[in-house]
């Protein structure tokens, strides 16, 4: 699934930021079941939508989790949110650009 | 009261109205089956699961609702999944309640255990998996909610065994799943699509399943006869206006009237109404309706500038939308166009060769239509066939056309006859066929055997894969490459051997006389037609091409001079 994700070889840590820091970030508030990564997944998967950075947490009491999702910023993404929209698990779908940081905070990882 | 989550079940479904399912039992649904012993639900058995699906869809098709089939795990799950992405691409409402094994043995690969819920994400438009009895109270009705709401589609609900032998108190049922609210389109918009079309000097009504499933077609009627709008067709969209109608010109696409086609190349607005915009209609995208600005109307907001990008998009119910808009639409004769209209009818109509012969293509689809009549309820496989019945048939009603447009999947056409049929066991069932497509669902002659449905099966039998000979003959240099089937079997035989009734026109016997005796008589038959192998669908636009672009007879000609 996250095949498209950036391409690491011989790419330092700040590239690997840029190429995830790119783009535009989905909120997606879904139902929490066991099947609902699979359906998002499998939607970009067989649209041919790139994810180039992807983070799953259940909020509240657990009932719902959020999804954030990088995502290109091109004329594709309209038509991608429009199939989310489609996913009976899905209950929300904002744009969070801002949500980039928390991306960004997050390539410290591939150095660990 | 204490009961087994699978007598909740079909409790559940009664209380849907489900008077008819089909199915295979198996390992994984023997509890199911039990409850259904007990229930007043009739149950088909087909002898294929893919049979049983595309029984289901038969049912739905036919009447407009929600209908269900039932398979086993394992085998039974991915037998059913060809006729569940069937009703995925042509907007079906079905419900497939599939056994799974029990909750403790998921994911051990267990006897006949798959991913049924992994395998259905894609071609659903959504699926469960039932972790207890109690998520059945929410699960089942839902399951019809989402079916049957905005664009129709499949729904998978996948219940372990256990599940199924789980005992539950149940003190009052849930409501019958219902769909929901269809989304309204915005008032502004109304008045720019109205201006649209009253402005417009040649515009064009292109309509597809999207009018027969929002029951739209009176409205349909109504706008193009008050604006005199000429009414084009997809191959799911047959049916939406009468054929005979002066303003319906027939399917668009790789098999369209040339007139039909030339019609799209010229209008200068197409009102879109509940179609997707198939390649096999659109021809090359880019150069659809070159000249046209595009109003498109779908109950699904992802089909709004998915393929084209529409000057005007609208999602909305198009019969609502319809009615809406009608009083805002001006009243106007349209003299240019529809004269314009009529002078390409003439010079480029659909050539129907051999219509009155029986014992050719559009005769024998021609003579089987004027013996059933307008009650009659059609249903086609894929191929040749299929073409020759879209672009022949004088379809008159909505759900009179039956048939698998966006999966193209040979062997629906018979048992979808037989769901039909069941749905309406007033009418008589043709169902048009190939010798390739009818071979794989040959089995369900047992089932219409069994259920003495009244199915008439009329076999366009050429020993051929007949379209792809066609395109190895035409875009393959003759190159016919496992195209031809050199052991043709005795079809009549066959249906015998099943107990289905049959006759063979290329016998002794007159043919029209055996075709009308085969037709009238009550239960089902099959009338094997032999057909020259060398018979080609025309016009046709070659695969990628534009529509302007159509072959006929081997001959090119440029529709533009």
């Amino acid at each position: 699934m996250l095949t498209s994700a950036p391409e690491t070889t011989n790419s330092s840590p700040s590239d690997t930021l840029g190429a995830a820091c790119s783009g535009s970030v989905l909120r997606l508030l879904v139902r929490n079941h066991p099947g609902v990564m699979s359906h998002v997944c499998g939607l970009f998967a067989r649209r041919g939508f790139n994810v180039e950075g992807i983070l799953c947490l259940p909020i509240g009491d657990g009932m719902c989790s959020v999804i954030l999702l990088v995502v290109n910023e091109d004329e594709r993404l309209e038509q991608v949110i429009r199939q989310l929209r489609k996913l009976q698990d899905v209950i929300e779908i904002h744009r969070k650009p801002e949500a980039r940081n928390v991306f960004a905070a997050l390539t410290k990882l591939s150095t660990w | 009261m204490k009961i087994t989550g699978a007598a909740l079940i079909t409790g559940l479904l009664e209380r849907q109205g489900i008077g008819t399912i089909a199915g295979i039992p198996g390992g994984a649904n023997l509890p199911l089956y039990d409850a259904l012993h007990a229930s007043r639900i009739r149950h088909v058995l087909a002898r294929h699961e893919q049979g049983a699906g595309f029984i289901a869809q038969g049912i739905a098709r036919a009447s407009g609702r929600p209908a269900v089939c039932f398979g086993t795990s394992g085998p039974g799950a991915t037998n059913l999944l060809t006729a569940i992405a069937d009703a995925k691409l042509d907007s079906v409402p079905l419900v497939t309640i599939t056994g799974q094994v029990p909750r403790a043995m998921i994911g051990t690969d267990a006897f006949q255990e798959i991913d049924t819920y992994g395998l259905t994400i894609p071609i659903t438009k959504h699926n469960y998996l039932v972790r207890s009895a109690s998520e059945l109270l929410e699960v089942i009705p839902d399951a019809f909610r989402v079916a049957a709401s905005g664009r129709p589609g499949p729904v998978v609900v996948d219940v372990p065994k256990d599940v199924q032998s789980e005992m539950i108190e149940v003190d009052t049922l849930p409501a019958p799943g219902t769909a929901d609210p269809p989304p309204r389109g915005r008032s502004e918009d109304m008045a720019h699509a109205a201006t649209l079309i009253n402005n417009a000097r040649r515009p064009l009504l292109l309509v597809g399943a999207g009018i027969i499933a929002a029951e739209a077609s009176e409205s349909l009627r109504r706008l193009a006869e008050t604006a005199s709008i000429p009414i084009a067709a997809t191959l799911l969209g047959l049916g939406a206006i009468p054929d005979g109608h002066p303003l319906f010109v027939g399917m668009v696409g790789m098999h369209a009237a040339r007139y039909t086609n030339l019609l799209l190349e010229e209008c200068d607005v197409l009102v879109a109404l509940g179609v997707r915009f198939d390649d096999r209609a659109t021809g090359k995208a880019a150069e659809f309706c070159p000249r046209a600005k595009i109003l498109h109307v779908d109950i699904d907001a992802s089909e709004l500038g998915k393929i084209k990008q529409p000057f005007l998009g609208i999602e909305a119910d198009v019969a609502e939308w319809l009615g809406a808009l009608l009083p805002r639409v001006t009243p106007y004769p349209r003299v240019e166009w529809l004269t314009r209209l009529r002078q390409l009818r003439r010079m480029h109509p659909l050539a129907t060769p051999g219509a009155d012969d029986p014992l050719q293509p559009y005769g024998i689809i021609r003579h089987t239509a004027a013996l059933v009549g307008d009650e009659a309820i059609v249903t086609s496989d894929v191929g040749q066939h299929q073409m020759w019945v879209a672009q022949a048939y004088p379809f008159a009603r909505p759900r009179q056309w039956l048939t698998s447009g966006g999966l193209g999947t040979m062997g629906f056409g018979l048992p979808a006859a037989i769901g039909a049929a069941l749905a309406a066991p007033e009418r008589t069932v043709v169902c048009f066929t190939g010798d390739g497509s009818l071979l794989m669902n040959v089995q369900e002659l047992a089932t219409a055997a069994e259920e003495r449905v009244h199915v008439k099966v009329i076999l366009l039998n050429n020993g051929h894969l007949g379209l792809v000979r066609q395109q190895q003959q035409l875009f393959y240099g003759g190159r016919y490459s496992a195209s031809r089937f050199h052991a043709e079997p005795d079809f009549a035989a066959i249906a015998r051997g099943f107990g289905v009734a049959a006759y063979d026109l290329g016998g002794t016997g007159d043919p029209l006389v055996q075709l009308a005796c085969a037709l009238r008589a009550p239960g089902p038959c099959l009338v094997n037609v032999p057909i020259a192998a060398a018979e080609n669908v025309y016009p046709m636009v070659p695969p990628g091409a534009a529509n302007r672009d159509m072959i006929d007879g081997g001959i090119h000609v440029d529709i533009r001079a």
